[in-house]
């Protein structure tokens, strides 16, 4: 090696090509240009349709792409109830779309939470035989296409309903609801909430615990009165990010719900099958401030907890 | 003393072994019952026939499967992987200098900001970002509009329900994916490399291809991942943007269960994990040699 470097020769006789040094400035100059060029591309192609979204919206016109002038009355038209969709030949209203979204999202969240509150806790904090499986099972549900998720659960739901009809035969029918759609949301959440949660749990100093055992604190005073209010950053960030997948879910919803069980996003769904309108524009609008509200929210928690976190 | 603490030690942990699968436990439970086991059922109904009044019936076959590699689906399976290849490839094209170009932001809020506007369309709902597109590319939309007034055409492009709708569609709900784990390796990429790269007397060309790709493999290999994956099994792009004229395995799954065919669409959907298993091995395979 280091003789290598003794005979490899001098460059003494670098003769100075002057065209070719213009020729790789010129070069330089297109490549840097096309870079500037493709982040602005980048960002107008992710953010342009939004906008156009949002803009017309706002247009007094059927039209979703002519500018006509001001108006706000698709988003009244939304709460006349005016906007209602039938799905698969069963008619749900925008805000009976919304309460169901906000009814399943909700419960959705909240199992999501606790179970995955409780999970990030035993795989940070404790050691017990098959926490290694159980750790990478616990992702899949994130790698596996959400088809095959939502197909397959469906289908375990009718098997459990037909046996279930079979065997009472009497009773009214037990059939897909709020519940099948409840318990779809929490196992894709499920892995969400740990990811963040355990985010925070690492961030965290165990010394503190054990200093509050070293105190005279028992196991539950510990508990509550250290390690949990130092999560709860972690644990509010994890359920508003369940909240939002939750709301925004399509596939898992629309395989796993009842008649007249439709979310909004499953009614939009169906209203955009028809092709664009501007009532739809309206609604997916809201649907967007809503979201971003949120995440900032979550991000918000997020950051000031990994400040807290080093401090 | 110090026996003492090790003592108290142990307890610890002792007590930690029963305490952690106490709370693993629900969760766990919850998994294994509505997520492994449907897959293990799936995986089963998949070999079994379909019978009369739609009922999932006993003889075992592999018909389904034999279906499924037919001249009937093999089209809309090959469609699927190649629409999803071109997706990935136009986001790593357009990603990968985006990724370097948030990165190389001089002050800590330009980085910030620039990265966020990345993530922020990837958190709202992914439908009404698909519709977003939908009113950019319909026959009345904005494009064909801004077309038509500009005379560059005389009549609307129906650019809506092509796989080229579906693959816009595609990148736009993506891009972050891609963005992101290149990102991750970008930020921590020294520039002096080049620099030294430049002194011994590599070009432009050398030192891109010899220093910086190399040197960033691994986010590209995970973003080509991250997007490939859910591309293959996307169902709400296809549907929305492509219509009827383009189909992909995601459609073809939906529309057998629509059928109340459960056999053959629980067939479809261990094909699909069969292709994103493929995808992972490969992954694991190559895309995880570059940490060690």
């Amino acid at each position: 090696m280091a003789q290598g470097t003794l005979t490899r020769p001098v460059r003494s006789e670098v003769n100075i090509d002057v065209a070719k040094m213009r020729r790789d400035l010129r070069v330089r100059q297109i490549g840097k240009v096309g870079y500037f060029l493709n982040a602005l591309a980048a960002y107008f192609f992710l953010w342009a349709p939004i906008l156009v979204l949002v803009l017309f919206s706002f247009n007094d016109s059927r039209s979703v792409a002519q500018w006509q002038g001001f108006t706000t009355r698709w988003y009244t038209g939304i709460f006349e109830n005016v906007a209602g969709t039938s799905v698969r030949g069963s008619t749900t209203s925008i805000l009976d779309a919304l309460r169901n979204s906000l009814v399943i999202g909700s419960l959705a969240t909240l199992f999501a939470t606790v179970l995955g509150t409780a999970l990030a806790l035993a795989i940070v904090r404790y050691k017990f035989p098959g926490k290694r499986v159980l750790d990478s099972i616990l992702y899949l549900p994130v790698i596996i296409p959400e088809i095959a998720q939502a197909i397959s659960l469906a289908l375990f739901f009718k098997i459990v309903f037909d046996t279930i009809n079979l065997m009472r035969p009497d009773q009214p029918p037990a059939t897909y609801g709020y519940g099948t759609i409840i318990i779809g949301h929490v196992v894709f959440n499920i892995a969400y909430v740990v990811i963040v949660v355990r985010a925070r749990l690492a961030d965290m100093n165990p010394r503190l615990e054990e200093a509050a055992r070293d105190l005279g604190a028992n196991e539950w005073q510990t508990f509550w009165r250290v390690t949990f209010p130092l999560m709860l950053p972690g644990i509010v960030a994890g359920a508003l990010l369940a909240f939002t997948l939750s709301l925004d879910d399509y596939i898992v919803t629309a395989m796993n719900r009842g008649i007249g069980d439709a979310t909004l996003t499953v009614v939009v769904f169906g209203m955009m099958r028809r092709g664009v309108s501007p009532e739809v524009n309206a609604i997916s609008t809201l649907m967007i401030i809503f979201s971003i509200l949120l995440i900032g929210i979550s991000l918000l928690l997020q950051g000031r907890s990994a400040v807290t976190g080093r401090g | 003393m110090a026996a003492q603490a090790n003592v108290g030690g142990v307890k610890a942990v002792e007590a930690g072994t029963r305490g952690g699968w106490r709370m693993a436990l629900p969760g766990s439970l919850w998994l294994v019952a509505f997520f492994l086991l449907p897959l293990v059922i799936m995986a089963i109904v998949s070999f079994m026939s379909l019978g009369a009044r739609k009922t999932i019936v006993m003889p075992f076959t592999d018909a389904n499967y034999q279906r499924v590699l037919s001249a009937l689906y093999l089209p809309t399976i090959w469609d699927s992987v190649w629409i999803s290849l071109v997706t990935t490839i136009i986001c790593l094209l357009v990603g990968y200098p985006l990724a370097f170009f948030i990165s190389t932001r001089k002050s800590q809020f330009a980085r910030q900001l620039a990265l966020f506007l990345v993530i922020l369309p990837f958190w709202t709902n992914f439908v009404v970002r698909t519709y977003a597109m939908q009113t950019v590319l319909a026959r009345e939309g904005v494009l064909n509009q801004i077309l038509l007034s500009l005379g560059v055409i005389q009549n609307p492009l129906e650019l809506l329900y092509t796989p080229g709708a579906v693959i816009i569609g595609l990148v736009y709900g993506y891009l972050p994916f891609m963005v992101l784990p290149i990102y991750a390796t970008a930020e921590r990429f020294d520039f002096k490399l080049v620099a030294a790269a430049n002194d011994l007397g590599a070009n432009d060309w050398q030192a891109i291809w010899r220093i910086i790709i190399p040197l960033t493999l691994p986010g590209v290999i995970a973003g080509f991942i991250l997007v490939f994956i859910p591309c293959l099994g996307a169902f709400v792009t296809p549907e929305l943007l492509g219509g009827t004229s383009t189909l992909m395995i995601g459609n073809l799954i939906n529309s057998q269960f629509e059928e109340s065919n459960y056999p053959r669409g629980s067939a479809l959907s261990i094909t699909l994990m069969a292709l994103v298993m493929i995808a992972l091995l490969l992954y694991v395979r190559f895309g995880t040699r570059e940490q060690t």
